[in-house]
């Protein structure tokens, strides 16, 4: 009797829950003729591109120009490049120290990202779902700390880490930054957990489950595209990080992608324009394979919640 | 299988008190239901039950034990919950194992007991699907796979058939009745839809603000509505009340304020002349001479029955009929409550009479 019935129910269509993966519905597309489309859609998008990439092209064109193609724009065009050459990512790799820059940037952006996200989840969640006395002025406070700028806070933090000893190492910038990452992974991760349903730690309450177990088997894979956005937004901080790496590491072996190239490629007030680039762009590559795998999670983390 | 006891539960929110010292004594093995308009305590005390909530005075024992101050994975019950909170990354073998796993169990064990609860439910052909992949019936019975899989000693329900559409709901109302025959688990179950209590109930408690309006077997809440509140919560559709005043005048009656005398069976305790409110269900009412003189307003045919409602002096009621009746909105009928179905309750306090 209780099979036949769920056969019935099982095959019953229409209750199924599709979640729609794009927001792409065809359910007004009459509305639209194509120039409508052009002027309201794809003539804004194509110019903020245009906006957007421009600075990429040009920094990827400077690092392949040879040297006399660059200041001069009479003979040349500047917005192209005739015989490219790998010249200056070549001096860039093998003539300077960089490949041991963007390890330590690697190391020390890798670090930091994980003990910043670390931290964060612990205060997250117990900010979002262990309804502690004050728990709102934690929170609240944690995003002050968010506010208050590095240019104003490289002074103190130059002097807690000369206290330890720390200066000029790759330690004093992965303990330094999480200053910057944990406010705001903290708030990011705040607002995801609150997506995901108190029934579900409910459930796991009484299925006998203590709190670290909801934490690591219910919570933490539900909120993997929180994470996976946290830690673009924090790794992605890391590497670009200037004002600090500048103030706390003075050895050119220890010195950070962004700093060493402002800091080594420029000779006096001779500007290796074409290393600089070279030195950007290979400096960018990382990120930007970084953001093409998980742009999606990254996305639907700022914007989606968790859905059963 | 255990027994519960309610004892004098109270609950406050800060200074708000929710539930205003409730009891109630489950026996082993019962399927009681909880029931009443939203904000009237009941889920609150089912998650008392469940652990969820603190306790602020009053005992809950199961099985013998106080329970006030035991965490729920200590108490051996299994909730299931209205939008059944499956584990949306995990399978259902998964999501029915997790307590399993969470106890330590061997994996040959919870293979065991997964398999035997889906058998049960029908629910092999999905075990390696994930919730999102379900239709709302079938997430219903993984959530209760979940709860019969620990074997638990009371099960409690939340509200479980609310989402569901109409038939479906019908249909698991059914499955979850047969279920509770076959496993014999004392059952605690929340709804506010009164049909699911009456159908499904060895037990109803009728609760409203925070206190219990009357407690009992369906039928006898049926028949014997301790007060008002019950006798209109209780039956679809609802109870007709017209107010009027107790007359003894050779029979017994009670005069409505234009005039009418809606006949009474006996003449109940009390002054003649006395403020009450007379109570006839709808399937009470039978068409004939000698009724009240009534216009009919809607006439609403379901084919097993028609409903209609019709307009005695300036108050309107609902009478049921299994025949067929060609009337048509407009029409002047005669209806009849029937003397022996009449319920009489008290105009100020509303219990019964």
């Amino acid at each position: 009797m209780v099979k036949a019935m769920t056969d019935a129910a099982a095959e019953k269509p229409g209750t199924t829950t599709q979640v729609l993966t794009s927001d792409t519905q065809e359910g007004m597309t009459y509305l639209e003729s194509i120039p409508r489309r052009i002027v309201t859609l794809w003539l804004p998008l194509g110019l903020i591109m245009l906006i957007l990439l421009f600075p990429f092209y040009w920094m990827a064109l400077t690092s392949v120009k040879p040297n006399a193609q660059l200041i001069d724009m009479e003979t040349y065009n500047p917005f192209w490049v005739v015989e490219p050459t790998l010249d200056h990512i070549k001096k860039l790799l093998f003539g300077t120290q960089y490949p041991r820059w963007l390890w330590n940037t690697m190391y020390v952006a890798t670090a930091a990202t994980f003990l910043s996200i670390f931290a964060s989840v612990l205060a997250a969640y117990a900010i979002a779902r262990l309804k502690f006395r004050g728990s709102q002025v934690v929170g609240a406070t944690i995003f002050m700390a968010y506010l208050v700028p590095p240019s104003i806070l490289f002074i103190p933090l130059a002097s807690v880490i000369h206290f330890y000893g720390l200066f000029d190492s790759p330690l004093a910038l992965i303990l330094v930054y999480p200053t910057i990452l944990i406010p705001f992974s903290t708030w990011l991760l705040m607002g995801y957990f609150k997506t995901i349903p108190f029934e579900l730690e409910e459930c796991a309450l009484i299925d006998g489950a203590s709190r670290w177990q909801i934490l690591t088997k219910i919570i933490l894979p539900l909120a993997v595209p929180g994470l996976i956005s946290a830690f673009i937004f924090s790794f992605t901080l890391c590497w670009n990080e200037f004002i600090y790496a500048l103030t706390l590491t003075t050895s050119v072996q220890n010195k950070t992608v962004p700093v060493a190239i402002v800091s080594e490629l420029v000779d006096g007030d001779v500007y290796r324009w074409g290393s600089l680039m070279a030195g950007a762009l290979v400096g960018s590559l990382p990120l930007v394979v970084l953001y093409a795998f998980f742009v999606e999670h990254y996305v639907s983390a700022m914007t989606g919640a968790v859905k059963e | 299988m255990a027994s519960v006891q309610i004892r004098d539960v109270r609950k406050s929110f800060g200074d708000v008190e929710i539930l205003h010292g409730v009891s109630v004594p489950i026996e082993d093995g019962q399927f009681v239901v909880l029931v009443g308009p939203s904000g009237c305590g009941k889920s609150t005390l089912l998650r008392m039950l469940a652990g969820l909530e603190n306790i602020t005075s009053g005992t809950i024992s199961i099985g013998g034990r106080v329970v006030n101050k035991v965490h729920p994975k200590e108490r051996d019950i299994a909730m299931v919950f209205q939008n059944y909170a499956l584990y949306p990354h995990m399978t259902v073998a998964k999501n029915m194992g997790f307590s399993l796993m969470l106890r330590g169990a061997s994996k040959s064990e919870i293979d065991e007991r997964v398999r035997k609860a889906a058998n049960i439910l029908g629910l092999t052909p999905l075990l390696e699907r994930y919730p999102r992949q379900l239709s709302g019936g079938q997430r219903q019975r993984v959530a209760m796979g979940r709860a019969i899989v620990r074997d638990p000693q009371v099960f409690l329900f939340d509200e479980p058939l609310s989402n569901l559409d109409a038939k479906l709901r019908v249909a698991m109302r059914t499955e979850i009745k047969e279920l509770h025959q076959r496993l014999k688990t004392t059952t605690v179950y929340v709804t506010h839809d009164q049909i699911e209590a009456m159908t499904m109930a060895d037990k109803i408690v009728v609760m409203h603000d925070g206190i219990i309006e009357q407690m009992g077997a369906p039928l006898d809440l049926y028949d014997r509505p301790a007060n008002q509140f019950v006798a209109g919560f209780i039956g679809s559709p609802a109870m007709n009340f017209l107010d009027g005043k107790l007359q003894a005048n050779g029979s017994a009656y009670v005069q409505t304020a234009q005039g009418q005398k809606l006949p009474l069976r006996t003449m109940p305790q009390g002054d003649s002349g006395r403020d009450v409110v007379y109570g006839i269900r709808p399937e009470h009412f039978e068409m004939g001479e000698g009724g009240l003189p009534a216009e009919i307003v809607v006439v609403e045919p379901t084919g097993s029955e028609t409903q209609i409602v019709a307009r005695i002096g300036n108050q309107e009621v609902i009478a049921v009929f299994r025949e067929r009746q060609s009337v048509k909105p407009g029409d002047k009928i005669s209806l009849r409550p029937r003397a022996d179905a009449a319920h009489l309750f008290a105009k100020d306090t509303g219990k019964r009479i």
